[in-house]
């Protein structure tokens, strides 16, 4: 703080210098008013809005966590020297980077301290009346002096919607009044964008759970696999509806094994004690409850087994659900049976069409079930979940296990182990329900879509004065346009048809 | 007609464009040089060169409406809007920025220019044919939706115009500095003043600046319903950023910092080379959710 102090106030001394020919000790206040006025001028406007581009090149280069936590895995892993570096530089969290937010901050500031003022000299312009026309017309765009009709002239651009202002020998005309509209707009609804921003990640919640076929997901915390709230949302604030998963569907291309299509028919009640309503989700078509909606992000399988013990007692029965590791659906995963004596846990590997080479072993060939296949490694010993550590429920920690067997079973088939059985019943798929709460995201909207009006006025409108003047030697016409002198040419040609007369 | 010889059709017709796209670009190449040549010593027999650049044009709106018949072909034969991959956004935007260069023809005089043009428009259909081509086929579920058309189009629209406007902010630079040089020789003197392109190539990206927001803001919109996040950061959707930035920054530069000329080309180059960047690096090599190449 106090390094950007000196060196700031080494710039005024040095600008006053130069301006008043003394040093002079700044106040505080004036200090810090010099500081508004550099940020909020033309020039730190634009050289922030080059440096926010910039900023965010690393971060379309460099793997994000937020976007893919496991490529900064592999990067980690791949440049163990650079990668410590480039983490305390922020260089794989660019956009929550601290010196990623001062920059868009400051912009912001700045675009705040140039919008204001304008918005001042804008309510002033409005309710100020046009002024006389300058001495010298030669000097201004489109000039020309012909021999005719005062009145006649200006009646064209009273015609035209220009506001008038009628001076003793002549008239002022204006307008484009929609270009500084538009420009204000424009600047305003980015600043309404980054409130829509702002509110998504501090009010908003993200949550995800996998759901089989068949069963119905409640929204409490408990459902959740995962839940990420914004740092002012309350769990508590979870609206109770109730989604049953009743049938779904997917389509594959036979030729390049691609999806085609899924789509997932279900039952939603948005309350207790209201009815019950038949919906269907697609990829692109989630299901909506105010604020929240409910997305299709990702499909597998679940593999329904029961696990018996040497008495032929069910120590274990359900659906399983394994993670898919590629296109076509080979899923892996774990069926974990601490109940049992010794404890039992099986490797699982889920093919719903089942093919065989020499590198990858057992694989899927096609995400369909046509030919259906679970592989299972039996291992049997300490599967170490009473240690208290956190364990995934996909992976077997096989440290003081010992495998007792290996199998392939189809649909209805089972398989003895010393210790007791496994049976494959059948299998499921299941859904991966993406739950995600915005409420910022239409105040954003609202901002993308005026900031488009503001830009369409902003370039495409333009602030232009016409003056038509009577003098001893004729009526004399010339206008101004900071922006498009050709349309105030092309304005005072379109006047002077019919009005001049070989002037 | 059934999918397969519809596809077969769209290629043929593409093949057919190129062909006559390389006879506009010779055509060009020797109007340009007769014109060049024959500056050095005899006055320049302009109305012969009008005649070959007229002819040039009359062939390039051919190849063009060639190439919007492929795009058409290619379309039936997969039963949507051929913009789902590397190849189709490629000749799509091939016939956006010819055809947003016959329109700016009506109203500028930029006939010169037809050498860049059907050069560009070669090298893009070129890559796009040898490698980026794709078998024609219907669209993964992500794909299926309006915004495809809406978001996809206003992008390849705004690549085109994007393309046309450098292409100009080029032509001012390298005339800029013949200028500086040597003066005009005669051949270039046919050429409109350095202000009046300057002038153009302000008026392109101010018409293509709301329609790039609003491909941005369409993006966002589908990115919400389809993703669940209206902006993710995504690497396309960076660029897609950078790019505006750098065109904001443009626009401000000119109209409240009054740079013109010189350093307002540059700046157009740099960011629409931020526009070829994203289009090139992020669809074939990069690791987003927008890598719908196909490759």
């Amino acid at each position: 703080m106090s390094d950007v102090n000196m060196s700031g106030r080494r710039r005024i001394e040095k600008d006053r210098t130069r301006d008043l020919g003394e040093v002079r000790e700044l106040s505080g206040f004036s200090f810090l008013r010099y500081l508004w006025r550099l940020l909020t001028s033309m020039r730190t406007a634009l050289i922030l809005l080059l440096l926010l581009g910039l900023a965010s090149i690393p971060g379309s280069i460099i793997p994000q966590r937020a976007q893919n936590p496991f490529q900064v895995q592999d990067f980690f892993e791949a440049n163990p020297t650079i990668s410590p570096i480039f983490d305390r530089l922020y260089l794989f969290d660019v956009f929550g980077a601290p010196w990623f937010s001062a920059i868009y901050v400051l912009l912001f500031i700045s675009l705040i301290g140039c919008v204001i003022p304008r918005l001042n000299e804008y309510r002033k312009a409005i309710f100020e009346r046009p002024t006389e026309p300058p001495a010298l017309l030669e000097n201004f765009t489109g000039y020309q002096r012909f021999q005719g009709d005062l009145e006649e002239a200006a009646s064209h651009f009273k015609s035209k919607r220009f506001r008038v202002e009628r001076f003793d020998d002549g008239y002022t005309f204006e307008k484009g009044y929609l270009k500084e509209s538009g420009n204000l707009l424009f600047h305003f609804s980015l600043i309404l964008i980054l409130v829509g921003i702002a509110a998504s990640s501090l009010f908003g919640m993200r949550g995800e759970a996998i759901v089989n076929v068949g069963e119905r997901f409640i929204n409490t915390p408990v459902t959740y696999d995962n839940l990420t709230p914004g740092r002012f949302y309350s769990v508590d604030s979870l609206q109770p509806y109730r989604i049953e998963l009743q049938e779904f569907y997917a389509e594959y291309d036979p030729v390049t094994n691609a999806a085609r299509e899924y789509e997932l028919k279900v039952r939603v009640r948005e309350d207790l004690g209201l009815p019950f309503t038949n919906e269907v989700v697609r990829v692109n078509q989630p299901l909506t409850f105010g604020a929240s909606r409910v997305f299709l992000q990702a499909t597998g399988y679940s593999v329904i087994v029961t696990v018996r013990d040497a008495d032929g007692a069910i120590s274990f029965q359900g659906p399983v659900p394994l993670l898919p590791i590629d296109p076509n659906l080979t899923s892996t995963g774990a069926i974990k049976v601490p109940d049992m004596e010794p404890s039992v846990g099986f490797v699982a590997s889920f093919l719903p069409t089942a093919a065989r080479d020499e590198i990858r072993g057992g694989f899927s060939s096609y995400p369909e079930p046509l030919d259906p296949r679970l592989l299972l490694g039996v291992w049997q010993g300490d599967l170490g979940m009473d240690e208290g550590k956190p364990q995934s429920i996909y992976r077997l920690e096989t440290d003081g296990m010992e495998r007792i067997g290996l199998v392939s079973l189809r649909p209805g088939e089972s398989y003895d182990f010393t210790v007791g059985s496994i049976t494959f019943e059948s299998f499921v798929p299941w859904i991966n329900l993406q739950v995600i709460h915005d409420p910022g995201k239409s105040y954003a909207l609202a901002g993308g879509l005026l900031s488009l009006l503001g830009a369409l006025g902003m370039l495409f409108v333009h602030r232009r004065r016409i003056w038509i003047r009577s003098t001893s030697e004729g009526i004399e016409i010339a206008g101004l346009c900071n922006t498009n002198e050709e349309l105030v040419e092309r304005e005072i040609k379109e006047a002077m048809k019919g009005v001049a007369k070989d002037g | 007609m059934d999918s397969r010889s519809l596809a077969y059709l769209s290629n043929n017709l593409v093949y057919s464009s190129l062909a006559v796209f390389a006879i506009v670009f010779l055509l060009h190449a020797v109007e340009t040089a007769f014109a060049v040549k024959s500056g050095e010593g005899r006055n320049l027999d302009r109305q012969r060169t009008e005649k070959i650049a007229r002819n040039a044009t009359g062939l390039m709106v051919l190849a063009d409406l060639l190439l919007l018949a492929g795009l058409v072909a290619r379309g039936l034969s997969a039963s949507r809007f051929p913009l789902a991959n590397m190849y189709e956004f490629s000749i799509t935007g091939a016939f956006m920025f010819v055809t947003a260069y016959l329109i700016a023809l009506r109203k500028h005089d930029l006939r010169w220019l037809g050498l860049v043009i059907s050069l560009a428009a070669l090298l893009t259909l070129g890559t796009a044919i040898t490698l980026l081509y794709v078998e024609s086929a219907p669209l993964v579920p992500a794909l299926k939706s309006p915004w495809l058309l809406i978001h996809v189009l206003a992008a390849i629209i705004s690549g085109g115009i994007f393309l046309l406007a450098n292409s100009i902010a080029g032509a001012y630079l390298i005339l800029e500095k013949i200028e500086r040089g040597k003066g005009r020789g005669p051949w270039a003197s046919r050429l409109p003043s350095l202000d009046s392109l300057d002038q153009l190539t302000y008026r392109l990206i101010a018409l293509v600046f709301p329609i790039w927001t609003f491909s941005i803001i369409a993006g966002a919109i589908w990115a919400e319903a389809a993703w669940g996040r209206y902006w993710g950061w995504d690497p396309k959707e960076t660029w897609a950023f950078i790019t505006w930035v750098a065109y904001a920054a443009y626009l401000h530069a000119r109209v409240t910092a009054g740079w013109k000329g010189k350093k307002a080309a540059w700046l157009c180059l740099i960011a629409g080379s931020t526009f070829l960047f994203n289009y090139v690096y992020v669809n074939i090599w990069g690791t987003g959710k927008h890598t719908y190449s196909g490759l």
